[in-house]
Parts: structure tokens; C-alpha cells; sequence
């Protein structure tokens, strides 16, 4: 079975009273533990097509499978509830809370599973110490580097133990130094633990790392 | 972290706004317990009648006296058990004129008919053997043998720095003149709305030195044994005098005190409206604060929803937050009036009983409280609620 499926996702916005296609009859197939790399221009419509595999939009038309789900059939609290348990994110700037430590922040998503809050601190502790911050546990997000922030978004993204990453320009706002790391780690969570990985890239060299890359044009698809 | 701790986490993010918002709560909703409280101690002041007491005064004004020759009259009446005489004194400490108590010329009877509200505590011992009349405190002895004698409330006593057997000078306003006293007895109140900051004097002593003797009374206490026949013996006791020179009023000592307290006018109503545009101005206050901290806060938001919080938490997560600031304000405002208002024991010169902040208006301030949390916090919830993750998201990317 595929991770995630997509048949003929359409997607246009109303801008004011201009209609603005932005994803044209998409479909797609990305196996169980694939590791793939989502490439295109600006305006190609590739967070778009992210955000709807997350579940935090809907297409116009089509339909969306994640996991064996198909997405159009939930609701808005069943999707908020679908996320939390199947999808991790991992954004360009992080978005950490910037009033909670580095555990806490990595807690967040636990808080929705019925848990004590024991359980809940031992399994952010692993995820933080499985990113290489065991040492930063009671740290806040100014008095991290960018690395080190995004690695925290990353034991975020994986303390529920999703079956699908999603990951936009992870390494976008970081030094070449610290963007390898991050890749490595990605490529890590693919490779030991199985994660299904969709990463949108602007960087050929990151997209090398994936196992696949697809290209995304004016909403089309091209291999 | 639990779901409470995340709540307070995010009031901790801007200390200095947090702490500002609750302080300005906490000052309107002492304001607004403080107005309260005024309207309770008005209403305080109306307890202190009982049912088994009717007061005689002049039917044109308290202002205008009676004939001490209505006493035997009233007495004689089937039901009334006794009948107490009382002058408004008004004169002032020449010490310290602004530190104004009040002060009342009173027969012996008197003092039986209020002993359920008052009680001596302190009393000079009799120079000589004097007969104290049956239904008579004994500790009166000392007092009722010295014309110049007074009793005094215990809180009097100690906020003036007086002394039992001490001699006090005051200088006379409605009757001139320099009136000396000595302190024979002090009394602590039974009942909180009988206050303990009032003079008592003999009568006799006024009507000999103040008034030379032409016998003017104030207003009649009448002692009933059945406060059923009260009304009957009312209608008696003015058809009595219909037609003298000094026609009366009679009506129960509680109708007497609500009287008095009606004679503040619109207060009670002046005092509403600004409490309730205190609260107003408060809510806006809140309002604005709660919407600055969504707007501050819309990409987290969205990371909460992108990470699988329901809208329905969101909305219960900023609506908690403006509820607890309000709620914290709430509780020091409202509390604190209680405890300063009712701690400085202050009483308008005795004209009302100690000021009150009853628990019932402690209560509605904390619920106005709750209320201006839920209004304040309502749209920004309403708005964190509705948010569309992909637009929050958008904001900082």
C-alpha cells in the first residue's frame, strides 16, 4: 500500500474575484518509506501540494490518501486528530514556541494523547536525545543556534511516531554546515526508522539525498 | 506541561502587559466593591431597626421637636411596653473638629430597650450606693449618678485615645457652649450595624443646660411587647396628636432608618452607574490586551492546529487566559475591598454603621470579573478558533 496517494488533486484560490489555479490535476504515489524530494520554481505550488497531503487544506477537487485515509472523508476535528497521530512537520523557520524549553515544545504533540505526563516528558527526552540534544533539554529557542532549533522542531515532528514527514526547505534557513546535519538526520529517520519523507527543496544538493525527486511546474507535475 | 501550564506559560510571555491588565482589573473591581459596599452599609443601616420598636418624630421633619409631654401619653398606651427619649447633640471635639462621632441625649430608658443590641464592657465603680432600676445594666451605676456622665462606643474610645473616668469637653453646635463629660461606661455592639463609635448622654443634663429647661424631644423610641400590633399602635399614636402643634410620624425604627438612608438622595444610583462604567472601561482594557496577544500569536496558532490541536482547544486555551487575568484581578480587587474597607472600620462620624462589603458583593464582583474575562477574551478566542492554518502559517513565511 502507498504511504500517499493523490488522484487528480486540483486546487485553485480565490484571490479577490480573480480564480488562481495553482495545483492542475495532479497525481501521485509515494511508497511506504520513500524518501522524496519535492522540487520547483517559487509559485509552483509545491507547499500547496504539502499542506494538502497534511492535511491542513483541502483541494478543490481530487482526493488525497494518506496512510490508507482518505482525507476528503474528514472533518475538521477528525483531520486535527489524524494529523496529530500520522503526520510530523517540519517547517523552513522552525515555528518552535518561543515561551517553551526545548522539551516542553517537543511535549506539545503528546499533549493530545491520553498519557501521564511522566510518559509524556521520558519519550520528548528520547526524541530529543535521538536529534543530539540530550544536553538541551531546559533550553528556550533564543538560546539555541538555527540547527539546533530546527533539530528540536525535528523531535517534534517524530515524538508521536508518524508514519509520513513532511518537511518544508528544512535546511532553507540554515548554514551549509548546519543543513547537512539536518539532511543527515533526514536521511536517517528514512533509512533506520522507516519514516516516509516529502521534502520540498530549492537546493539540488539536498533533493540529491532524497531517494526520488519530482519536479513540480505551474501545478503539473514532470519527472 | 499540561494543558493548564501551557495556559499559563502563555501569560507569562509578556510579564510586564500580564501584570498591568490584572493590576488595572484589580483596581476597577476594588472600585467597583467599593461603591458596593457603600450601597450594603446604606442598607446596613436600615437592619439596625427592630421589629419590636416604633420611632415618634415630628411629622414635619426630624429637625422639628416634641413635647416631652407626649411620653406619659405614648406610655400609657396598651402594647408599649416603654418609651425612650433621644436628642440629636451635634457638637465637636474642639481638639479635633474634623474628627466628627455622633452624640445622643438619652433618658434611662433607653437603656434597657437597646440592650439586645449593645452590652458594657467597661464602667466606672459607683462613688455611693445608687438603686439602679430593675431591667438595668448594674454597670450603669456610676453613670446614672453623674448628671455630666456619658457612655461611649469602645471604638471611640480607643480612635479618640480616651480613657474610662476620663472628663471630655465638647464644644456645643445646635446648643453653644462648652459641654463638659465624663466617661462612665463603655459599650461594645452586639449587633455590627449598631456601630461603637456614638456618645451617650443624659437628657437631662441637654434639656437643663442646652435647651433651659422648655423640654424638647427629638424622637420617642417606643418598646412594644408584640411587633404585630406595631402597625395599630402607629396609627394610634399619630391620632393622637393630629391636631397639636407638633403633629407626629410613627413607623417601624427599620421604616425610621430607610427614612434616614432615603435622605441620601440618588447616591445609591450615581454610585451604580459608575461602578458599571468602571467595568465598562475595564473590559475595553481587557478586550484590547486579549486581541494584541492573539495578534502576536497568530503563526503559533497554526502550529498548534499543524501539530493537531482541535479549534475547539485553541478557542478554551485564549478564552482561559483572558479568564484567568480577570479572574486573578477579580479576586485582589474584590477581596481586597472587603478586607480594606471593612479593616478601616470607617462610619461617617457614626451617622452609619461601619462600612460593609457584604460577600454577596464580593461574589458579583468576581463574577463581573468573569464576565469581562469571557466578553474580553470571547472574539480573540473566537478568531484563534476559525483561523485557517495555512493563512496563520503564511504569516511568517
Amino acid at each position: 500500500m502507498a504511504a500517499v496517494e493523490i488522484k487528480q488533486v486540483r486546487k485553485v484560490y480565490q484571490r479577490d474575484t480573480q480564480k488562481v489555479q495553482v495545483l492542475d490535476g495532479i497525481s501521485l504515489e509515494i511508497a511506504k518509506g520513500d524518501f522524496v524530494a519535492l522540487m520547483g520554481p517559487s509559485g509552483s505550488g509545491k507547499t500547496t501540494l504539502l499542506n494538502l497531503i497534511g492535511g491542513l487544506d483541502r483541494p478543490t477537487s481530487g482526493d488525497v490518501i494518506v496512510s490508507g485515509t482518505s482525507l476528503s472523508g474528514l472533518k475538521g476535528r477528525e483531520l486535527a486528530k489524524w494529523r496529530a497521530r500520522n503526520i510530523g512537520f517540519i517547517f523552513q523557520l522552525y515555528n518552535l514556541i518561543p515561551v517553551l524549553t526545548a522539551i516542553q515544545n517537543v511535549e506539545l504533540p503528546l499533549l493530545l494523547v491520553p498519557m501521564s505526563g511522566k510518559e509524556r516528558r521520558k519519550r520528548a527526552r528520547t526524541a530529543l536525545e535521538l536529534v543530539g540534544l540530550g544536553d538541551r533539554l531546559a533550553h528556550y529557542p533564543r538560546q539555541l543556534s538555527g540547527g539546533q532549533e530546527q533539530r528540536v522542531a525535528i523531535a517534534r515532528a517524530l515524538v508521536s511516531d508518524p508514519e509520513v514527514l513532511l518537511a518544508d526547505e528544512p535546511t532553507g534557513d540554515l548554514d551549509r554546515k548546519s543543513g547537512e546535519e539536518i539532511l543527515n538526520l533526514v536521511v536517517r529517520l528514512n533509512r533506520e526508522f522507516g519514516k516516509t519523507i516529502l521534502m520540498v527543496t530549492h537546493d539540488p544538493h539536498a533533493a540529491e539525498r532524497a531517494t526520488h525527486a519530482l519536479h513540480l511546474d505551474k501545478g503539473v507535475l514532470s519527472n | 506541561m499540561n494543558f493548564f501550564s501551557l495556559v499559563l506559560v502563555n501569560l507569562g510571555r509578556n510579564k510586564r502587559r500580564t501584570i498591568l491588565t490584572l493590576l488595572s482589573v484589580t483596581v476597577a473591581l476594588f472600585l467597583f466593591c467599593s461603591l458596593g459596599g457603600v450601597l450594603d452599609t446604606l442598607q446596613e443601616a436600615i437592619k439596625v431597626g427592630s421589629e419590636t420598636r416604633l420611632v415618634t418624630r415630628n411629622a414635619i421633619s426630624l429637625v422639628f421637636p416634641m413635647p416631652l409631654s407626649y411620653r406619659d401619653r405614648i406610655a400609657v398606651l396598651p402594647g408599649v411596653k416603654s418609651v425612650a427619649l433621644q436628642n440629636w447633640f451635634g457638637a465637636t471635639d474642639p481638639k479635633n473638629p474634623r474628627n466628627f462621632f455622633a452624640q445622643f441625649g438619652v433618658d434611662d430608658a433607653f437603656f434597657p430597650i437597646y440592650a439586645g443590641d449593645m452590652t458594657l464592657v467597661e464602667a466606672s465603680p459607683p462613688q455611693a450606693d445608687v438603686a439602679v432600676p430593675q431591667g438595668m445594666d448594674p454597670k450603669l451605676a456610676s453613670y446614672l449618678a453623674e448628671q455630666t456622665a456619658c457612655v461611649v462606643g469602645e471604638k471611640l474610645l480607643q480612635k479618640m485615645g480616651w480613657k474610662l473616668g476620663q472628663t471630655v469637653t465638647l464644644s456645643g453646635t445646635i446648643y453653644p457652649g462648652s459641654w463638659p463629660f465624663t466617661i462612665r461606661a463603655v459599650y461594645r455592639a452586639r449587633k455590627k450595624s449598631f456601630g461603637e463609635e456614638t456618645m451617650f448622654f443624659h437628657w437631662k443634663y441637654l434639656n437643663e443646660h442646652g435647651m433651659q429647661g422648655r423640654a424638647w424631644v427629638g424622637v420617642y423610641v417606643l418598646d412594644l411587647g408584640d411587633p404585630g400590633r406595631a402597625a395599630d399602635l402607629a396609627k394610634q399614636v399619630d391620632a393622637m396628636f393630629e391636631n397639636s402643634d407638633a403633629a407626629t410620624r410613627t413607623e417601624s425604627e427599620q421604616a425610621f432608618q430607610a427614612g434616614f438612608v432615603s435622605m441620601y438622595g440618588n447616591i445609591p444610583f450615581v454610585l451604580r452607574v459608575i461602578g458599571l462604567a468602571v467595568v465598562f472601561a475595564i473590559l475595553l482594557v481587557a478586550a484590547n490586551t486579549m486581541m494584541m496577544a492573539f495578534r502576536e500569536r497568530v503563526s503559533e496558532f497554526g502550529v498548534l492546529k499543524t501539530l493537531g490541536f482541535e479549534d475547539g482547544m485553541v478557542f478554551r486555551m485564549v478564552l482561559a487566559e483572558a479568564a484567568i487575568i480577570t479572574l486573578g484581578g477579580g479576586l485582589l480587587g474584590s477581596l481586597g475591598a472587603k478586607l480594606a474597607i471593612e479593616g478601616s472600620g470607617f462610619n461617617v462620624g457614626g451617622f452609619l454603621p461601619p462600612m460593609s462589603v457584604h460577600w454577596s458583593t464580593v461574589a458579583t464582583g468576581i463574577g463581573v470579573a468573569f464576565l469581562v474575562g469571557a466578553v474580553s477574551g470571547l472574539i480573540p478566542a473566537w478568531q484563534a478558533a476559525r483561523l485557517r492554518i495555512v493563512e496563520a502559517l503564511r504569516r511568517v513565511e
